[in-house]
């Protein structure tokens, strides 16, 4: 399964499913990350984690742990 | 309620510009309150222009989910029936993601307006949007709007109430049909107790499974097996489970009406985008955040506030007096040098525009209203009212100047930033990278370092950061480390250079042991908080909202310090002042033949000596070791002045050589001296810090939690360094030597084993209280 931890920086790719459970996931919904989202790796944080996407039009950083539940193509 | 009196709501995304709204519809004399159970900040006022206007400033929230307790108050006062109307600010420069929050609020049923926010910038990039054909989207009047440039304000409250009046609208927009036919479903198994406009709202929560709204809504069980047997096969026909298909169909809706209502230009690089491209850039970006972290620290901490804070401190508070913009305080310092031992006999006012410092002025005042000099009165006054309030106002520069920078970068986005950068570095201590600041600010000052945890959201977060920033030691503990140098090694400047930051060493670590400690206790336990944050746009704040994040912050500290700070402080004085001597209980200075160390008389001695022996193990267990301690407590440095005067080395300084022979006279080895001043650096902070870490938790557990772990692992820090030099150097060995090395191992075990996996409930919150301290 990849995730959208796996998408590289500067690479698009867009929502198959979303795992995980409660809060978390609830809150990804309530971002916009739901199945058929297309998004954006914009770049890497310094330290190499967070991430910052870009999705429905503006920027979001997220954790690669927390990346990991969602399933991308 | 009376019928001219409306109620107003005020949602939105956090970031919206909502803040910006409030403070300038209100004027900004908005009170500020919490949300009972939980540290949720409401805030209401009147509107300016009309006072029959109530407005409630929800926080800023995505959603109406039950998830985070921000979204679960905005939605229990959405639906409590106060509000007679909401305004729905949405930040137009990001639509889709801020109508999605607008949908949910329209669909409770209430009467809604939304006011486009941001309409200028939209403009300016080329986007157009469609106000009329929302409005008919939405099924709610719309509104454009600029906070920040006070545009179209008048018309929004015009149409705010005449919204109020009506009795809200039924939502306009319409889900996939599928869908809606089951909501149908579920509408028509409500009691008929739910009014007509919440209906839908009603469903499409029961639909959710929302656990709060099933409860409130309490079906039949028939009626409940219905409904979930409507649901589950919606589930299995979309083949996704009910949250996701609602969250879908609303984004589905929004999309819709985006494509109608809005016609967007060319997309080109944003402002923020090319900022970003350097600020969080992988390379530059940690040497940028480290220099903008030091122009802070070193305008606000060492140079300016540093200068304002000892000028309040010695100046304006003390008894040093000041000269009008400086004049005459050169000739003065002349006449001092070559007075020499007659210095004291030197009139400064002689020698320019004079003010004397408000210790003078009021000790001048009262023995010219015939006070007795140097008597209770007098002492009280000056000793202990004013000395207490100028220890305490002596801050007050600092901070207002460390919050007016601290407010920009928050404000104007670039603290998001700081979190994402640093996230990775404490997410390891079980922090998130938002807890770096207060960590920094508090290498000058606790006060403002505990007050900066401010911006930290998440509550679990926010206090430990809260029990751990003071560790690192602030400004006021360097007299103390110089002491100790020159104790230990007869010198405080050249060679002993590298003790100094040892003890920064041992303030980091006690951070980061005490971090990792925490996280596994139940207290702090749990699944590591998710860290999914907007990075918003970059825009200069507001000035109105600037100073009053500034305001606020100073206001809160000054209200603290006039009351609980300054009341322990006038209790410190009065137990290092009153005793009793030859037998009889008074005013120690003033009493016959009492020598010039009443101290050893006083209430503070006799206190001291009953719980002296708890520093037994650590090597001090003399009433003054535990008298400084005391006086520590009102603030640092006066650990130094109280050493002075318990050793009877008068007006010695931290870099005096008499008082460092004096002081290490008071400990038996070296061992305790050092034990000393590790517990003294990380016990309990100042009076002031204590007050600040009390509003900061918002509760007087916490408080008592925050303070009563920093002492004991202070303790804790001071039997290892005292045991294990009297073993390691000493060869002694006791029974606190197993004591000491089995808590070793404990800190240890505790340090390095793997994250528990706990059976969590928040419930058990109370009866885990006494098991952190004891960690």
């Amino acid at each position: 399964m990849k995730t959208l931890g796996d998408v590289k920086v500067g690479e698009s790719s867009t929502i198959v499913k979303l795992h995980g459970e409660g809060a978390l996931r609830r809150h990804l919904m309530d971002l916009g990350l739901i199945k058929g989202t297309s998004f954006k790796v914009v770049k890497v944080a310094p330290l190499g984690d967070p991430v910052e996407i870009n999705v429905r039009g503006y920027e979001l950083s997220i954790r690669k742990e927390e990346a990991a539940v969602v399933e991308v193509q | 309620m009376a019928d001219s009196q409306i109620h107003v709501a005020l949602a939105g995304n956090p970031n919206c510009g909502k803040t910006t709204l409030f403070n300038l519809i209100t004027g900004a004399n908005g009170y500020v309150g919490n949300w009972p159970g939980v540290t949720v900040e409401k805030k209401e006022a009147k509107l300016l222009s009309d006072k029959n206007v109530t407005i409630t400033d929800l926080p800023g929230i995505y959603s109406l989910s039950p998830y985070s307790p921000e979204e679960q108050c905005s939605r229990d006062y959405l639906m409590s029936g106060e509000p007679d109307v909401v305004v729905q600010v949405v930040d137009a420069t990001n639509l889709e993601r801020n109508l999605y929050l607008a949908l949910q609020v329209i669909e409770t049923g209430l009467p809604v307006v939304v006011a486009l926010n941001m309409a200028d910038l939209v403009e300016k990039n080329g986007d157009k949007i469609d106000t009329d054909k929302l409005s008919k989207k939405l099924g709610c009047p719309v509104m454009m709007i600029s906070a920040l440039k006070n545009k179209g304000i008048k018309e929004l409250f015009e149409q705010v109430k005449k919204s109020a009046a009506s009795k809200g609208q039924v939502p306009e927009h319409k889900f996939d049909s599928s869908i809606e036919d089951v909501l149908d479903h579920i509408e028509n198994n409500l009691p008929a107790s739910v009014p007509a406009k919440k209906r839908r709202y009603y469903a499409v929560k029961l639909f959710e499974r929302d656990a709060d709204a099933c409860k409130l809504i309490n079906l039949t069980k028939e009626k409940a097996a219905r409904v979930e047997q409507l649901v589950a096969q919606c589930e299995q026909d979309c083949d996704d489970d009910a949250e996701s298909i609602i969250t879908g169909e609303r984004y589905g809706v929004i999309a819709h009406i985006i494509d109608e209502c809005m016609t967007k230009a060319p997309a080109k690089m944003s402002t923020s985008e090319k900022i970003d491209r350097v600020v969080t850039n992988r390379i530059l970006g940690l040497p940028i955040f480290v220099v903008i972290m030091f122009c802070v620290y070193y305008i606000a901490v060492s140079t300016l506030g540093g200068t304002v804070t000892d000028f309040t401190n010695d100046q304006l508070f003390g008894t040093d007096g000041w000269y009008v913009l400086g004049q005459g305080r050169d000739a003065y310092d002349a006449a001092v040098e070559a007075a020499g031992d007659n210095a004291d006999s030197v009139d400064p006012a002689q020698y320019g525009p004079y003010v004397p410092g408000i210790t003078t002025v009021v000790h001048d005042a009262l023995v010219a209203g015939g006070t007795e000099d140097g008597g209770l009165v007098d002492s009280l006054v000056c000793d202990g009212i004013v000395g207490g309030l100028g220890a305490i106002f002596g801050f007050v520069p600092q901070m207002f100047l460390l919050f007016v920078m601290l407010s920009f970068l928050e404000d104007c986005g670039y603290m998001a930033r700081v979190a994402f950068i640093m996230d990775r570095v404490f997410r390891r201590f079980g922090l998130s990278g938002k807890s770096f600041i207060p960590m920094l600010v508090s290498s000058g000052c606790g006060v403002p370092g505990v007050m900066a945890t401010k911006t930290i959201e998440n509550e679990k977060d926010r206090r430990m950061t809260v029990m751990t920033t003071t560790f690192i030691p602030c400004g006021a503990k360097l007299p103390i480390i110089a002491l100790l140098m020159g104790s230990i090694i007869g010198d405080s400047s050249t060679t002993a250079a590298w003790i100094s930051p040892l003890f920064y060493f041992l303030g980091v670590f006690a951070v980061i042991a005490s971090g990792l400690m925490l996280k596994k206790t139940k207290l702090f336990a749990g699944r590591p908080t998710p860290f999914v944050m907007e990075l918003p746009a970059y825009h200069f704040p507001a000035i109105r909202s600037w100073a009053l994040h500034v305001w606020e912050r100073c206001w809160a500290f000054i209200k603290k310090a006039g009351t609980v700070i300054f009341a322990s402080t006038v209790v410190v004085w009065f137990l290092s002042n009153f005793g009793s001597y030859n037998g009889s209980f008074g005013f120690l200075p003033a009493m016959d033949g009492i020598p010039e160390e009443f101290m050893d008389y006083s209430v503070l001695a006799m206190l001291g000596n009953l719980v002296a022996w708890i520093f037994a193990p650590l090597g001090f267990s003399t009433w003054q070791a535990t008298a400084l301690t005391v006086s520590g407590l009102v603030a640092k440095e006066n650990v130094v002045a109280t050493a002075g005067s318990l050793l009877s080395v008068a007006d010695a300084g931290e870099t005096d050589p008499s008082l460092w022979t004096a002081f290490a006279g008071m400990f038996p080895t070296m061992g305790a001296c050092v034990a000393f001043g590790a517990f003294n650096l990380l016990c309990a902070p100042c009076f002031a810090a204590i007050g600040t870490i009390r509003n900061q938790m918002d509760s007087g557990k916490w408080t008592a939690i925050a303070i009563g772990y920093e002492c004991a692992f202070a303790w804790v820090i001071g039997l290892f360094i005292n045991q294990f030099y009297n073993l390691l150097v000493l060869g002694q060995f006791g029974i606190w030597t197993i004591v000491a090395i089995v808590l070793l191992v404990a800190m240890l075990f505790q340090i390095f084993r793997p994250m528990p996996k706990h059976a969590w409930t928040d419930e058990d919150e109370t009866n885990t209280a006494s098991a952190a301290v004891s960690a």
